[in-house]
């Protein structure tokens, strides 16, 4: 029996007593998933967590995450195909976050400001790295930061591989490649130019090395028997674009150039040939302008300098001062057939683009290492080869060729040759879900669209090698990075807090996030449908 | 290259100034419900149902008032909800000083304490009445009418859920058409509530000439709480009218309320407006504009419009669409917002 009065059930006092946490069936739980752009990344940046710092303005702090995963962001920011935009939640919004603008801006920024990155406490380890690309580079900075001894060897008189030898100068430029490549020497990290390894167990044993990265890249440049007289000349993209690096002067090319390809090489070598002066640069392609794989801003790019396409053609004969071409049709299957038309197209230089292919015969001499039929390099998941402690990553293992996988390849052999060295596995970390647009809550976010880069104009472009495209200057740069909709990550807009209609979030602090109160959560489920981000999960209660 | 960068103004577009706070806004443009010192005038523990608008938007009007007032406030409540699962007697879950008599005469009350104080000189204490929608555009009409009428300085606050909840969800003038509820059954003859001439409290307190009304929603805290500042930064009779979903009676998910708040919004049938001395001084243009459908479709007090062999179902989702549109031309709801604006 209770002793209170006359049809009163309840002390005196505050609500605070009844616990209508106990109300629940589900309850609401932070977490943090992982966006698309993280997803798709291809070097593993984890782009949402160094935006969230480029956001209030702490670049410092942005670029030391970004630096957790890409020693290049400078170059990264400029070279990258940048396929984190096509995943970007925000694009279905209205434009994707211009990421690599922002990674731009951080990695100028880093070698305005001079930042450098410490070397870990050495292991008293030794590693040797057979390529000082993209993929060597990248491997050696996370090993030296893993606190090991790490020496290149470059065949090359310069560092950086394809991206001083094959991308241009006027979307790399050299002063930003030296700048990021010097920050990783400042640690420690030993180059040889000039020093082909042609017996890497030899090479291996003679520096007492206790691990390898083999990373040489794919640069044979494949070739097709064309009949040519003796006036014309047929040179290949690759050499050409070689010769603008390391010949005392650029490669003598024709006035009418005629660059037979598809690729992003293609493309490269005829705005190049139009920079050395050529008054006609003419890529023939013997598929459709949808079916080149040369991304279509290079291809835009191309044209809006001058640069001439002719697709559906096959170059059967190099001629005197022309080339016989043959016109194409696709077919039922949409194949490209041989029509038996013919018609000449003037040009005094042929340049074949029609790939890479990797110099196997250093390789191929190690016992245990396999090629495949493609002339790539066999390697198993943590990128190791057959011969103990040589691994191989970058252009001559099976992947798609660009800088951030070759980098993201040197990152994950970095992670797997450390293991190997103490004797132990990686641990690979269990993936959070993904953060998909249909959980984000876009209404909270108002409507700003995408920044755009100043570009180079027109006639400074077609007469120099300067670079094409601008960078962001800060308050543009710290525009687009509030653009980011911190996809699944809380961003601290306090929503949760503000929309419990029973109090029952706790807020932590600046950067603490917040806390559920158990209590009197009664677990209606409004924090996490309102929650802009997607980062509050509703879980079933167990009853 | 000389690096210039388009010129933009960096604002904080990831949220602009729509969700509750930021950790990158400056203090002064956040919310009080952003701040861990907000006054929480009603502490957990209350009774509410999951996800209650209404204990929300009372949170949401008298935490701002409190902040306004210097936390030298009086609440009158009259009874309905709010009341009953905040204060069962001899609990309470009131931080605030909080007075309850009857169902209609909250208006009447707090005219009272407001009369008290300026007796007693204590011009710094505010007055704030509130109530639900059946007690005050139903029954506690006439007092309202009254504290208009006087120009009393109080600030009337009525959290709409639209229907008489607290006993069981029967329909209160401000019901709309063709919901369900327990007086307003639907059968084949008599499709839930009628559509009348309806009984639009906000726009009847602005034929009293009177300093302040407006209209506001759960879903948009920045706007609730600029009218309440507003409202508080004046003296003599004051209106605001508050959207607040109610789950049970609404039959929707209770993680809905705010969306459908939003919805009730964006499609045009409860449009956001400001009131000083009987004129519009300024509405709130629609961000992202939806169908009536959209709004009305995750209710179960309108289900009986979504089904398949509904007879009238079509030509009563027409009127709807035509009152959203109507509310859309008279309060020009479909101008580009300031945000837009400033993007375009
Ligand atoms: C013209 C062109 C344009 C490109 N543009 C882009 C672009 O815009 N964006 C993009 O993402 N990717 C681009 N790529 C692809 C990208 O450059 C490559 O995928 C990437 O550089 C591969 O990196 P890697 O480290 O594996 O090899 P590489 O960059 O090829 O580096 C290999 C290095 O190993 C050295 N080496 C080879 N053999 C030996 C040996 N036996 N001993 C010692 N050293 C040796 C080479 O001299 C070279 O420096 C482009 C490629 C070309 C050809
Ligand atoms: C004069 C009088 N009639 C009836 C009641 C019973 N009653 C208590 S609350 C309530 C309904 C309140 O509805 P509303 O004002 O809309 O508030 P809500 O509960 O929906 O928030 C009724 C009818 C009463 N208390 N006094
Ligand atoms: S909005 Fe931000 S977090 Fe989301 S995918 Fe784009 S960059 Fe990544
Ligand atoms: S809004 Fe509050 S009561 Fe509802 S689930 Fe979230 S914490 Fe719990
Ligand atoms: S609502 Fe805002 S504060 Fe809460 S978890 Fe989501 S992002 Fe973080």
């Amino acid at each position: 029996m209770s002793n209170h009065p006359f049809a009163i059930t309840l002390d005196v006092g505050s609500s605070l007593d009844n616990l209508t946490g106990s109300w629940r069936t589900a309850k609401p739980v932070y977490g943090d998933r992982l966006p698309p752009c993280n997803k798709q990344c291809p070097a593993g940046e984890n782009i949402q967590g160094w935006l969230y710092h480029a956001e209030s303005g702490d670049y410092r702090k942005a670029w030391e995450v970004l630096m957790q995963d890409n020693p290049l962001p400078a170059i990264m920011g400029r070279a990258c195909y940048h396929t984190c935009e096509s995943a970007c939640n925000r694009g279905q919004l209205d434009q994707p976050v211009s990421i690599h603008a922002v990674e731009r801006f951080l990695g100028d920024l880093a070698i305005r400001e001079g930042w450098q990155v410490k070397a870990g406490a050495p292991t008293g380890k030794r590693v040797l790295v057979i390529g000082a690309g993209p993929s060597g580079l990248s491997a050696a900075y996370h090993l030296a930061r893993l606190g090991h001894a790490v020496t290149i060897a470059e065949a090359g008189p310069k560092v950086g591989g394809m991206m001083r030898f094959g991308i241009p100068s006027y979307r790399v430029p050299r002063d930003v490649l030296d700048a990021e490549v010097g920050r990783i020497t400042a640690m420690g990290v030993e180059i040889l130019l000039n020093t082909r390894i042609a017996d890497i167990p030899q090479a291996m044993a003679d520096g007492s090395y206790d691990a390898c990265f083999a990373a040489i890249g794919a640069h044979l440049a494949r070739r097709v028997d064309i009949p040519a007289v003796a006036a014309g000349r047929v040179l290949d993209a690759v050499s050409v674009l070689r010769g603008m690096e390391c010949g005392d002067e650029p490669p003598q090319l024709g006035r009418r150039v005629v660059v037979y390809g598809g690729g992003n090489t293609a493309i490269d070598v005829a705005r190049t040939a139009k920079r050395l002066g050529a008054e006609e640069a003419t890529i023939v392609y013997r598929r459709t302008r949808e079916m080149m794989p040369a991304h279509d801003f290079e291809v835009e790019e191309a044209l809006e300098e001058g640069v001439v396409l002719n697709w559906l053609r096959t170059i059967t004969a190099v001629e005197d001062g022309a080339m016989l071409v043959e016109k194409m049709a696709l077919d039922e299957k949409g194949w490209p057939q041989p029509t038996g038309d013919y018609e000449s197209i003037a040009g005094d230089t042929l340049i074949l683009a029609l790939g890479q292919e990797v110099d196997t015969t250093v390789i191929e001499r190690v016992p245990g290492v396999e090629v495949n039929r493609d002339g790539t390099v066999k390697v198993g998941e943590n990128l190791q080869t057959g011969y103990p402690g040589l691994f191989c990553g970058g252009d001559m293992v099976p992947s798609d060729r660009t800088v951030t996988v070759a980098v993201g390849h040197g990152k994950k052999a970095a992670r797997h040759i450390d293991a190997y060295l103490r004797g132990m596995e990686v641990e690979t970390p269990t993936k959070h879900p993904d953060a998909v647009f249909e959980r984000l809550n876009s209404w909270y976010y108002t409507d700003a669209p995408q920044s755009v880069q100043p570009t180079l104009d027109l006639l400074r472009r077609s007469t120099s090698f300067d670079e094409v495209h601008g960078g962001l200057d800060e308050e543009t740069a710290q525009f687009e990075a509030r653009r980011c909709l911190s996809c699944g990550n809380c961003f601290e807009c306090d929503n949760c807090f503000g929309v419990c209609p029973d109090n029952a979030i706790i807020k932590l602090g600046p950067g603490q996030r917040f806390q559920i109160n158990d209590d009197f959560c009664k677990g209606c489920g409004i924090c996490a449908a309102e929650c802009p981000c997607g980062a509050i999960d509703m879980v079933p209660e167990e009853v | 290259m000389p690096q210039t960068g388009p010129s933009q103004t960096v604002k904080f577009y990831q949220t602009g100034t729509l969700t509750v706070g930021n950790r990158l806004l400056d203090p002064a443009s956040r919310t009080v419900q952003s701040s861990e010192s907000r006054s929480n005038a009603i502490t957990c523990g209350h009774r509410a149902c999951q996800g209650c608008g209404e204990a929300l938007g009372a949170r949401y009007a008298v935490d701002a008032a409190m902040r306004a007032a210097n936390s030298q406030l009086v609440c009158v409540n009259a009874t309905g909800c709010l009341e009953v699962f905040t204060t069962p007697y001899p609990e309470t879950s009131w931080q605030v000083p909080w007075l309850h008599s009857l169902f209609g005469n909250a208006a009447a009350v707090a005219a009272g304490v407001a009369a008290a104080m300026r007796v007693k000189g204590r011009q710094e204490v505010r007055v704030l009445a509130q109530g639900g929608d059946g007690g005050t555009t139903d029954i506690g009409f006439g007092c309202l009418s009254g504290m208009f009428e006087r120009n009393d300085d109080v600030l009337y606050v009525c959290y709409d859920n639209q229907a008489y909840m607290n006993t069981g969800v029967q329909r209160s003038s401000a019901t709309p058409p063709t919901a369900r509820t327990a007086t307003t059954p639907v059968a084949e003859d008599a499709p839930g509530n009628v559509f009348g001439t309806g009984k639009n409290v906000p726009l009847i307190a602005m034929a009293h000439n009177i300093p302040y009304v407006a209209t506001a929603s759960v879903a948009d805290l920045h706007d609730l709480e600029a009218k309440v500042n507003r409202a508080m930064s004046l003296r003599g009779a004051r209106y605001l009218h508050v959207l607040v979903p109610c789950p049970l009676g609404w039959g929707s998910a209770s993680h809905d309320t705010i969306r459908l708040a939003r919805l009730a919004v964006e499609c045009g049938l409860f449009p956001l407006f400001e009131a000083e001395h009987g004129e519009i001084t300024a509405t709130k243009p629609i961000r992202r504009r939806v169908p009536v459908e959209e709004y009305l479709r995750p209710q179960r007090r309108f289900a009986h419009l979504f089904r398949p062999d509904a007879p009238h179902a079509g030509e009563a989702l027409a009127r709807i669409q035509a009152m959203a549109d109507a509310n859309i031309r008279r309060f020009d709801l479909l101008r580009m917002s300031d945000d837009r604006k400033e993007t375009a």
